[in-house]
């Protein structure tokens, strides 16, 4: 007669977590951090056509990390979520708050109950009417939340990541500034990112309705440049 | 509102009207006629007319429900998206509803495909939403739309009209629905030709509504006194945007001008329709 072996739970969330931690850190990791105008977000990606960085609703973005059809699935059902609130309540009513811990549940769910947790990092980033009301959320594999006003950094390399842009973020940063700080962060003390390498979008404050623009390269190097 | 997740093989893709009715918030479709137990609020005259640069789009501010004027001031044209627009005719409440999916469907494709649709696209889209209104319009909801829009693909203004049934008929120039559809594509028809200019447009639609308001008391004339003027709007390469108010205004009194002049010519012909049983001396 086989018996089945005794795990500790300890050891499962541990192995899960192992997991799900090397998943991510096998992508290259993005930033974001706010300025003056609103709210940027940078991507090592060198694919213009699979997106890290999109837009959600009129003030709210998304951003992923890790395996592209997990985290591309969040963002289509975060879409809809934010779509079907707007359309029920109104466009006021959609907030990146209520978004992150749906994300939070879900991730957290599966990661409990699952055999195999999602292998992503979620950021969700909404612009406030002032720098005071800008919010990024970060939602880790497991379901852990976290709340930052003024920059994170998400994947494999993000500690180091954070570090660097703590030493160089200022607040009230104009829109080049915090360009250049954030790419520096990215790329760190070997590498010099090129704008081919990145996928950048901001939430733009004073847009009328819909803040997110995506930067082409162009705009990109301009900025890179000063 | 939980997050709408649903498995690959049964997933309601870009659509918003399917995931609309996947939440259960689509609306019921009424049993039986309504328009004969209850005042059903209408909104009446549009146009769309193609100019040099792309299309305006105009339509009167009157709501009526029977006689009554039930709104002095609502507005019929709206900016589909970024390049496009939509006029709405019909049962009022049912048509503002659509236009608010038609939009949030344009938008809600536009962010989970990561690309816009073609304006054919759109306008198919919209045809079909009328046709699932069919149904309702059956009971005395029905509702006409008119949308119009700038082909980025083609670089042209293009404008298509609609029936109930949601047959989807693109016209070359002009198009108009409502109640005084009839008098406004008229002035319209006489006024047009190829390669008109955006004043010229813009003044044709207005003497388009005006004539549309003389002959039909469903459409609503420029109101001076309280200050509320059709909306108008133009949708050119640079996209949809709204004729201020303030333009509407002064055109509105060149061409009130030249009205007035015509009638002082031929003044002392009031009462317009004279007849014998009235007035002077027996």
């Amino acid at each position: 007669m086989s018996m089945p072996f005794y795990v500790a739970p300890e050891q499962v969330m541990k192995d899960r977590a192992d997991y799900a931690r090397k998943g991510i850190a096998r992508g290259r990791s993005l930033a974001a951090a706010a300025y003056a105008g609103g709210i940027l977000i940078c991507a090592e990606n060198p694919s213009t056509t699979l997106r890290k960085v999109s837009e959600i609703y009129d003030r709210i973005a998304f951003a992923g990390v890790g395996k592209y059809n997990e985290f591309d699935q969040l963002r289509i059902a975060g879409v809809r979520h934010a779509d079907l609130k707007g359309y029920s309540f109104s466009r006021e009513d959609v907030e990146a708050r209520s978004l992150a811990n749906q994300y939070a549940q879900i991730l957290g769910q599966i990661f409990t109950h699952e055999m195999k947790p999602l292998e992503v990092e979620i950021l969700v980033a909404e612009v406030g009417a002032t720098t005071e009301g800008d919010q990024l959320f970060y939602i880790q594999y497991d379901g852990t939340v976290m709340d930052k006003s003024n920059f994170l950094a998400l994947g494999g390399e993000a500690e180091a990541i954070t570090e660097r842009l703590g030493e160089t973020w200022q607040p009230g940063m104009g829109l080049d500034g915090v360009m250049q700080v954030v790419v520096k962060a990215l790329g760190g003390p070997e590498r010099a990112l090129e704008p081919g390498d990145l996928e950048v979008a901001v939430l733009d404050r004073g847009a009328a309705r819909r803040c997110f623009r995506r930067l082409d390269d162009d705009e990109v190097a301009r900025l890179l440049a000063g | 509102m939980n997050l709408p997740l649903y498995p690959p093989g049964d997933d309601p893709g870009p659509d918003f009207v399917a995931l609309v009715r996947r939440a259960g918030l689509a609306p019921p479709v009424p049993a039986a006629p309504v328009d004969q137990q209850l005042q059903i609020t209408h909104g009446t005259t549009v146009v769309a007319i193609r100019f040099a640069d792309g299309v305006v789009m105009a339509g009167d501010r009157r709501a009526t429900s029977g006689n009554f004027i039930s709104h002095r001031a609502i507005e019929k044209v709206f900016p589909a998206d970024r390049h496009s627009g939509v006029a709405i005719a019909g049962a009022a409440g049912p048509a503002m509803e659509m236009v608010k999916l038609f939009q949030l469907q344009l938008e809600h494709y536009e962010k989970v495909e990561g690309a816009e649709i073609s304006l054919e696209g759109k306008a198919n889209q919209l045809g079909g939403m009328v046709r699932d209104h069919l149904p309702a319009a059956m009971q005395g909801l029905a509702v006409v739309p008119l949308f119009a829009g700038f082909d980025l693909r083609r670089g042209a203004g293009r404008l298509f009209q609609y029936d109930v049934t949601g047959g989807r008929y693109e016209e070359s120039n002009f198009s108009a629905t409502g109640s005084g559809s009839l008098h406004a594509s008229t002035v319209v028809k006489l006024g047009f030709r190829e390669g008109l200019a955006r004043g010229e447009a813009i003044d044709l639609a207005l003497r388009a509504l005006w004539e549309a308001a003389d002959e039909d008391s469903a459409t609503g004339g420029p109101d001076a006194i309280r200050g509320i003027y059709p909306v108008i709007a133009t949708i050119t390469a640079e996209g949809f945007t709204r004729v201020d108010d303030s333009e509407i205004s002064e055109r509105f009194q060149a061409i009130i001008g030249a009205l007035a002049a015509r009638e002082a010519e031929g003044a002392g012909r009031i009462p317009e329709t004279s007849s014998d049983l009235g007035g002077g001396p027996r």
